[in-house]
This record gives structure tokens, sequence and C-alpha cells, in this order.
């Protein structure tokens, strides 16, 4: 039921920073093989937000843990997947060569900065940690390091407020220490998942603004992972959307979202409610029909294709390639191929 | 306020607080109390949409909890279809809740996981003597079929189904006890966005089926004015902002629904890149700020003493349209937003 591995469409620049190809992760679980990430080649070039967006069972948070090789048992990456970053293989190398990439030359922020950071140590001692992991420096130092962090992620009073702990800080406030921790090392490539997910949008403008403004004076690149169509647009240059464990389209940004070809995407991008900028009756919303199937049972053919108002034998049969629609756009759909069958099929509302 | 011209709102909320005990000794009083709602009305016209928004601590679900009475109200009163709710004893407020309902925000803890999809919806109607026996499964699985799930989900557990069709059966057991006025507590907001706009048609729907009056509960403004008629801001226990949905966002008076409305970033790549219109965060509930409680946040330019040492009463500031804030409102390209 897989394809091979399609090649990843064709970028300008030079050597990726991070080259992702056919990644194969799955779960056992008493239903089955889960197969969350099945086949995935993803490249993030040095310095670029690359956006992953997707529903939940879409296997984007997966596609984060396999990176850094953060999947436990009953879970396990498939042999053939291959994670280069910067020369190293993150899924082959040795334990010991991954703990001198994780945290030091790739940072990780996720969702929860509750259940992240340790409760019982101050949020100081708990950045310092990570310069003591990865350098010989001095208690004192590696301390004052973390105070200077969490002043660059502009909290207040960093000082003082590096001798708290958890419990004591806003939910905005200890995402700014989980970005001075993952940040701290200087990492070329920040792998950021649903990183304001939790947080009030007011202060979800304000984290997605530090996180801009650093990737900038670091120079770092960004592989962010979210539900959230208008985070996308937001911060990310490039997006590939992911349903069903693959990638289902990938382009950029600006491209995604005035010319998307995959009816998911479509489907996606009509389903957001927008605030109405000048006033009167927001129209009824389109509806993406069904929901996302278990990772146990993807439909044989297409994963789209019971949810898609075009599918036709073909899709039902086969499952269709990234079909590359040009040097940076690419579709999992074989209204590629056959482009007519759009008008011949259902319209989507 | 909101009422059509000679028709009563269905729900209308005065001067409602709703305290908690913060620092509280073993024996005797609490010390201190935590204003979680503090000095709220608002009133909801039959089959419309009132949406409370503000962001997480401001008082939102407190203010609907209590007024259904699932939270002891400090003071205020709340009126519905002209019963005094906060005086009503046990026996007359059960019966008034037959015609009160909530939807959860998440459906995956809102349902008992040991029961069937038809007994959670079946209870109400058990509860409520509205039904029993066969009439009350044929009531159970009509209201199945009203949120577009197949009759067979009643013999399903929750663990059978997905988020969004655990969202339809919180849904239908709303509304299997044929209320008048539902609280829809973020019933979306831990749906998939395919999902989200599924369950915001149903609601739509329902509501214009059933005549049904809502209160509907949110943080994400775009959801909001998909589906609200008013809008009420709450910051910090207080309503800052009310009026009509169209009202509010396009001529935003308050300085604070300004940011709130500004920090909403919108799914097209070609709008500004976000920028920082709002410093800080909600101040501690048990440290509040004099004056104004925004005012430690307000970029407003005209910012002055008097926003410190007075606090800002609801006014009508132009018909049907209030705002919380001691300065003439300017209309909003008057007032440079900081970045």
């Amino acid at each position: 039921m897989t394809t091979p591995a399609q090649p990843s469409p064709a970028r300008p620049g030079g050597k990726p920073l991070l080259s992702i190809r056919d990644l194969r992760t799955v779960f056992a679980t008493d239903a089955g093989l889960a197969r969350a990430v099945d086949g995935l080649t993803l490249d993030v070039q040095p310095g670029e937000t690359v956006g992953i967006v997707g529903e939940s069972g879409s296997g984007k948070t997966v596609t984060a843990l396999s990176i850094l090789r953060l999947i436990r048992a009953p879970g396990r990456i498939e042999r053939g997947s291959s994670v280069a970053f910067d020369g190293n293989d993150l899924a082959t190398c040795s334990d010991e060569s991954l703990r001198t990439i994780r945290g030091r030359r790739i940072g990780m922020v996720f969702q929860e900065p509750m259940t992240a950071l340790n409760p019982v140590l101050t949020v100081g001692s708990q950045v310092a940690e990570v310069v003591r992991v990865h350098e010989r420096t001095t208690r004192q130092a590696a301390s004052d390091r973390a105070v200077a962090m969490l002043d660059t992620v502009r909290i207040p009073g960093a000082a003082a407020r590096a001798r708290q702990y958890p419990h004591e800080l806003s939910g905005g406030t200890r995402q700014r220490v989980m970005i001075a921790m993952a940040l701290v090392m200087h990492p070329g490539l920040l792998i950021a998942d649903e990183p304001t997910t939790a947080l009030d949008v007011t202060v979800q403008a304000q984290i997605l603004a530090l996180l801009t403004e650093l990737q900038e004076t670091i120079g770092m690149a960004v592989l962010l992972i979210t539900h959230d169509l208008a985070i996308i647009a937001a911060v990310a240059s490039r997006v590939v959307v992911m349903y069903g464990g693959q990638a289902v389209e990938e382009a950029p940004v600006g491209e995604l979202f005035a010319a998307a070809h995959h009816p998911y995407t479509q489907g996606l991008l009509r389903a957001v409610p927008r605030p109405q900028p000048h006033g009167g009756h927001p129209a009824r919303l389109a509806e993406i029909p069904g929901s996302v199937p278990p990772a146990t049972a993807w439909p044989q053919g297409c994963r789209f294709h019971d949810r898609c108002p075009f599918a036709w034998d073909r899709c039902r049969q086969e499952m269709p390639p990234l079909y590359p629609l040009s040097a940076t756009h690419a579709s999992r759909c074989h209204l590629a191929a056959e482009p007519g069958r759009r008008i011949a099929g259902g319209s989507p509302r | 306020m909101m009422a059509a011209a000679g028709e009563m709102p269905l729900v209308t909320v005065r001067d409602l607080h709703v305290g908690f005990p913060l620092a509280q000794s073993m024996f005797g009083p609490a010390r201190s109390w935590v204003r979680a709602v503090d000095g709220v009305s608002f009133s909801v016209p039959r089959g419309e949409t009132l949406a409370l928004v503000g962001e997480s601590g401001c008082g939102k679900t407190t203010t609907a909890r209590a007024l259904l009475r699932l939270v002891p109200a400090t003071s205020g009163a709340v009126s519905f279809d002209g019963i005094d709710v906060l005086a009503l004893r046990p026996e007359p407020l059960r019966r008034l809740r037959r015609r009160m309902q909530l939807v959860f925000q998440d459906p995956y803890s809102s349902l008992n996981p040991r029961r069937t999809v038809g007994d959670s919806i079946g209870e109400g109607l058990l509860i409520h003597h509205l039904a029993s026996g066969d009439a009350a499964d044929a009531r159970v699985r009509q209201s199945l079929e009203e949120v577009g799930l197949h009759p067979d989900f009643a013999r399903r557990y929750p663990y059978e189904l997905s988020g969004g069709q655990r969202q339809r059966v919180g849904i239908a057991r709303a509304l299997a006890v044929e209320p008048e006025f539902i609280v829809c507590d973020e019933p979306v907001s831990a749906l998939d966005v395919s999902v989200q706009a599924q369950i915001i048609n149903l609601l739509q729907d329902l509501q214009r089926d059933h005549a049904l009056t809502y209160l509907y509960i949110a943080h994400d403004l775009a959801i909001v004015a998909q589906v609200a008629t008013h809008v009420a801001v709450m910051y910090f226990g207080r309503i800052v902002e009310l009026g009509r949905t169209a009202s509010v966002f396009q001529v935003p008076l308050m300085p604070y629904t300004r940011a709130l409305l500004a920090s909403v970033l919108v799914p097209d790549p070609a709008a500004p890149r976000t920028r920082v219109v709002l410093a800080g965060e909600s101040p501690s509930p048990a440290t509040p700020p004099p004056g104004c409680p925004f005012h430690p946040r307000c970029p407003d330019p005209r910012k002055d003493a008097a926003c410190t040492s007075t606090i800002p009463p609801l006014e009508e500031k132009s018909p049907g349209h209030f705002a919380a804030c001691i300065k003439e409102p300017v209309r909003p390209p008057d007032i440079p937003v900081p970045s």
C-alpha cells in the first residue's frame, strides 16, 4: 500500500540543514500497527521557517519527536527512514552523538509549558542546566548565561524571575522560559510544536513576535508545527500540509493560501472562520465531512478519498504520489494528473 | 437594554458578583476574596446569541456558571423568563434547569465513559420525568438524528467516538430535554478545524429550528463573529465593552477590545505579519491594580492619573453600544496601534 518516496521538489538554496527522507514511524497498538508517519520527505534550509500544518492524528507531532528520536516503545522508526541533520543521520547515529545535538544544535519548544518544566527546580537553574549539560563551565557562568537568556526572551526582572519556580509564573512567562531553554545554546534549528496553543491571543502575538525576532538574531531555522493556519500565515515561509501520516501538499506560504491544489488543503482553508472586516453577516462555514480516520486503518488509495468531493475510482484504488506542480509546489492528488476531474466531480461548498 | 422593542429578554443579569475565598484559615471565615465576577450586567434577547469573550481568567465561565447556579453568586440578580433564578428553592430550581442547558468544552471528559451514549442523553428525560421506556428511547434517537448522528449511536460508548461525534452527543444531551436556553462553553475549542465548522453550523441550524437562545463563551474572536448577534468583552471580572457584534467588531471603543481584535491572526499571508499590540498579561486577581484594571497594559496615549484612580463604569457611548473607559471614544484610525 505504500509507494516509493517521492523526491521533494527542488528548492533554491544550498544544502539543507535538515533533510528527512521517507520517514516511517509506527506504533504497535491493540488495534494493529498504527502508521503515524508514513513516508515523509522534507527539507529545511538554514535560516528558513517551515510550517507543518495538520489536524490531530495527521502525524505532525510524531514527526517532531521522530526527528529527535524521542519515540519510545511501542513506537519505533522503521528501517529505511533517514533524518540527516548537518551530516549526521539522527535516525541511526549513536545515543552519544545524538545527545550532543539535542538541546544544543536542535532546540525544542512544546505546547504545554507547565508539564515540560520541572516543578521543583527554579526556572533559572533549569535554563542553566542546559548550558552545563552541553559545556564545561562553572555553575556561576551557567547561571549568568541563564539570566541573560531570560532577559533576551523579554522576561522583566530576569534575575529575580530566575529564582522563581514554574508555578509562580504565568502561562506566557513559562513559555518564554521554555524558549530560553531551547535557545540558550543558539541552536541551528528550533522545533516548535504548537508553541502558542495554550496561550491567550494577546500573549500568542507576543510569543510569535519574539520567536520571529530571535530567529533573525540567532539566524536559526524553525520547524513550526501547528493546527492553526493563521499562525502558519503569520510566520512560515514554506508549508507542508499533513494528512494521514503523509505530506499531502507542499508550497511556499503565499502560493498555498492563494492557489491550494489538494482538496483537503482547500477544505481546511474554507473551514476557517475569518473576522469580517466590513461587518455584515458571515456566510455559513464550509465543512469537510467526516473526520480523520485512525492511523491503524488508513483508507486504501488516497487517504482523503472518503471525505473528498472529487474522488473517483482511481482515488479509491491507487495511492497518489506527491505530484510536482512546479519547482516549489507539490500535491498528493490525482487531480494533478487528471485536472478535468475537478469540474466533473462535486463542487466543494 | 438590548431587548427588541416590546419583548422581554429571556435572560437578564444585573450587577452579578462572584467571589472565591483566597486565604482560608483552617477555622473561621476567609481572610480575603478574589472577585472573579465583579458587577456584571447584560441581557440575552430571545432567539439570539450573546458571546462572552475574554482571555483565560477574565471570569466568563464563572459568570455563566453563576447564572445557572452551578456556583453560588455573592450578590446580584439573574432573571430567566421573569423568574428570579438566584432566589429559587431547590425544587423549582430543578424544574427550571430543564429549560437551561449547558454544552461543555471538552467532549472527552464531559461524557461518562461507562455509560452508553443513549443513557447519557436519556438521563435528563428521566430526571425531569419527561419520558421513560420506549418514549424515552424514541426521544434519544430523535435527538441523535437532530445532531446528525445515526440513531444506532445510542448503543455506543464514548471511547468509540471521535471528538466531533462526542461533541454532537453533548449537544444531543442538552437538546433532549427541549431547553429554551443553552450555555455553550467553548464548544469547539478542543476540536480540529475541519470538525469545528461542522459543529458551529450545527449549533446555528439548531438555534434556527428550535428558536434557541445561546450564551456562547469563547476566546476565539473569529468564531464569535460567526455565531454571535451580541458580544460582551470581559476583562478582570468586568464587562468592558458590550454591543451588537458588527458594532463592536467594526468600531471597538475600549482600548482592550481594539488590542484583542488586533491580536487575532488572519489566515492570510498577505496580511501584516505579527506585531505585538499589547504588552504584559492580565493582572493577578490577588493584587488588583487601582482604578481601571486595564490601565497597566493600556496603549492609549491619553492614559492619565484619572485612569489609575477611577474604576470606569460601563456607559452607553452610542445607541446600544457600551464601553467602560473614562476617555471619550475615538474611531479606531485616530488612535495609532503601537508596535
